[in-house]
């Protein structure tokens, strides 16, 4: 089984983000970039496909900066066993615009899966996988957290809000992955060693025209400070009565 | 002059809320050009009786596509209808929700139209030629204004942002033929779960309950549970570190990975507020945090806050709401 996992390179979300001169871009300085962790779980998954048919290949493709090829590492140190970069100078936030590139390298590579994260936390679009599923024409199906595949279909499971979906499809197919679908591994020692000398390709991304442009980025409003009103049970009469009559939610 | 596209989302033979809210922001949008809403209701047979309730906020033309593909979600026949329309009828925009069908949905249109798309919208804006929307980022650290040229644009609003108004319009119905054989989409649903009938989703709730692990082990839970019942129209919801511990399902998850909620009321029980929690709640409308240790970060995005035991706190407010509920 030939599998390709789409990976992002993203921001660290535990700090506190400072707008760039430009107005309309994250200031880098100092932050911290990883593997996006709908990404890990989506090369988790294409791993112990290609362990469990003990054959195949998992191809790792990510799309910016020469800074995601250590994205790329990472993942070849889980066991992904080779990387293609798509060079761009930045990682654009138009979905259509990234949506292009991948799926003119993914067109001819022959997969049998093609696998995303849901999500980005950074650009917060989640639109990537589908829409790659649509210029390809490929049957997809998103955001799953249980997976299946015997012979040539696949059993997939969708968190709906308040329902789920069990829904079939065959393959090729292009799946995105939620959480709660499995436990990321961390690379072994000789998992890093190894991924040293597995093949990266590195290539002009054929990004897409841009339909959407930011304007500009701002921090949202503070959160107005809030009170602690009391202690124990005994503060209980004064937040029913904020409830009711400040919040007016009671 | 501009018509706007709603996608109107129904399941199980129902609308959703996040259906309201799409036609309510397409009729403001509209509105500020003097153009017409028309909204697509895909359902089986029977769906085209809610066809009423989009007139009622403010659909000008619902276009209803009764067939029994449709019973459940489909999405490659859903897209194709969607696209055919929103392509042939010169909209400005497209406006769908960003629940689990819309975000499924809404970029497949997109990148069959070949357009621009913006998800988890939180306000938008038509004037004159220019699109414009705001977008959060990095998990709602960013507000980014985001300008959508081309015609259609496609947008997703978030839930719970847009409220649902009246706005009687005639919404004439207008009976449309699906693009190709629904019944032959190659992903098909072959089970639906539904989760407890009456049990509000964290999407939909005005109230959410939430627990971390504050609460010490998995059947404590049944604290929160008593104080959402008490309170009749909340959900349930949790921490990472609960739902990877197995006492709740993923997802009941709020936060950076799991759902983005805005509640009118959040209370949040034994949980010390980490950013990525944060990240799924900070907008909600007004945060109650109940924490043994009053240096948690939760306080700090809490409008009202209880420092004290929850195993003594939670079982009080639960019965001071239920007093106050039967007295209102």
């Amino acid at each position: 089984m030939k599998i390709a996992v789409c990976v992002k390179r993203v921001p660290d979300m535990d700090v506190r983000f400072r707008i760039a001169a430009d107005g309309t871009s994250v200031d880098e300085t100092g932050v911290k970039f990883d593997l996006n962790d709908f990404d890990a779980w989506a090369v988790e998954a294409a791993l112990q496909l290609k362990e469990k048919a003990g054959q195949g290949e998992v191809t790792v493709i990510s799309l910016g900066p020469d800074a995601v090829q250590e994205t790329i590492r990472k993942a070849l140190s889980m066991g992904a066993d080779k990387g293609i970069h798509l060079q761009a100078d930045r990682i654009p936030f138009d979905g259509f615009s990234i949506a292009s590139a991948l799926a003119a390298e993914l067109k001819d590579g022959g997969y049998d899966l093609i696998l995303f994260g849901k999500l980005s936390p950074d650009s917060s679009n989640g639109v990537t996988g589908p829409m790659v599923a649509e210029l390809l024409g490929l049957p997809c199906v998103t955001a799953i957290s249980r997976l299946e595949i015997a012979e040539s279909r696949g059993t997939a499971k969708r968190e709906l809000e308040g329902a789920q979906e069990i829904v079939e499809f065959p393959l090729p197919a292009l799946l995105t992955v939620d959480e709660g679908l499995n436990t990321a591994r961390y690379p072994s020692l000789k998992g890093i060693m190894a991924a040293k000398k597995k093949p990266l390709e590195s290539k002009p991304a054929a990004l897409g025209e841009s339909k959407v442009k930011i304007d500009k980025i701002e921090l949202p409003p503070e959160r107005a400070a809030g009170k602690i009103i009391g202690e124990g049970a005994a503060a209980v009469p004064e937040l029913v009565r904020l409830l009711h009559t400040e919040a007016r939610v009671l | 002059m501009a018509n706007i596209f709603a996608f109107a989302e129904a399941r199980g033979g129902e609308l959703r809320k996040v259906a309201l809210e799409a036609v309510t922001a397409a009729r403001k949008l509209a509105d500020s050009t003097g153009g017409e809403v028309h909204a697509l209701l895909l359902g089986a047979s029977g769906i085209s009786q809610k066809a009423e309730q989009l007139a009622q906020h403010g659909a000008d033309v619902v276009l209803v596509c009764e067939n029994e593909g449709f019973t459940n979600y489909n999405a490659e026949a859903a897209a194709a209808l969607a696209a055919d329309r929103i392509g042939s009828g010169g909209y400005r925009a497209a406006v769908f929700a960003t629940s689990a069908q819309g975000r499924d949905l809404a970029p497949r249109v997109a990148a069959k139209l070949g357009v621009g798309i913006v998800t988890d919208v939180t306000g938008v804006e038509l004037s004159g030629e220019t699109l414009t929307v705001k977008h959060p980022m990095n998990i709602g650290k960013v507000i980014a204004t985001v300008s959508m040229q081309g015609s259609p644009a496609v947008v997703s609003l978030r839930p719970n942002t847009f409220t649902p108004s009246a706005n009687p319009k005639a919404g004439r119905v207008e009976n449309v033929e699906p693009v190709g054989d629904p019944g032959a989409s190659r992903v098909t649903v072959k089970e639906m779960v539904s989760g407890a009938r009456g049990k509000l989703d964290l999407a939909e709730a005005p109230v959410i309950i939430a627990g971390g692990r504050g609460l010490k082990a998995a059947e404590n839970f049944k604290l929160v549970e008593e104080l959402a019942d008490a309170f009749g129209n909340a959900a349930v919801g949790a921490t990472r570190a609960v739902t990877d511990d197995g006492w709740r399902p993923h997802s009941d998850q709020i936060g950076q990975t799991g759902r983005l909620v805005s509640p009118d009321l959040y209370i949040a029980i034994g949980i010390s507020g980490a950013v990525q929690h944060l990240a799924g709640m900070r907008t909600s409308r007004t945060i109650v945090a109940i924490n043994k240790d009053k240096e948690a970060p939760i306080f700090k995005v809490a409008d009202y806050g209880i420092v004290g035991d929850v195993f003594e706190v939670v079982p009080a407010l639960t019965a001071a709401v239920r007093e106050a509920r039967k007295s209102s």
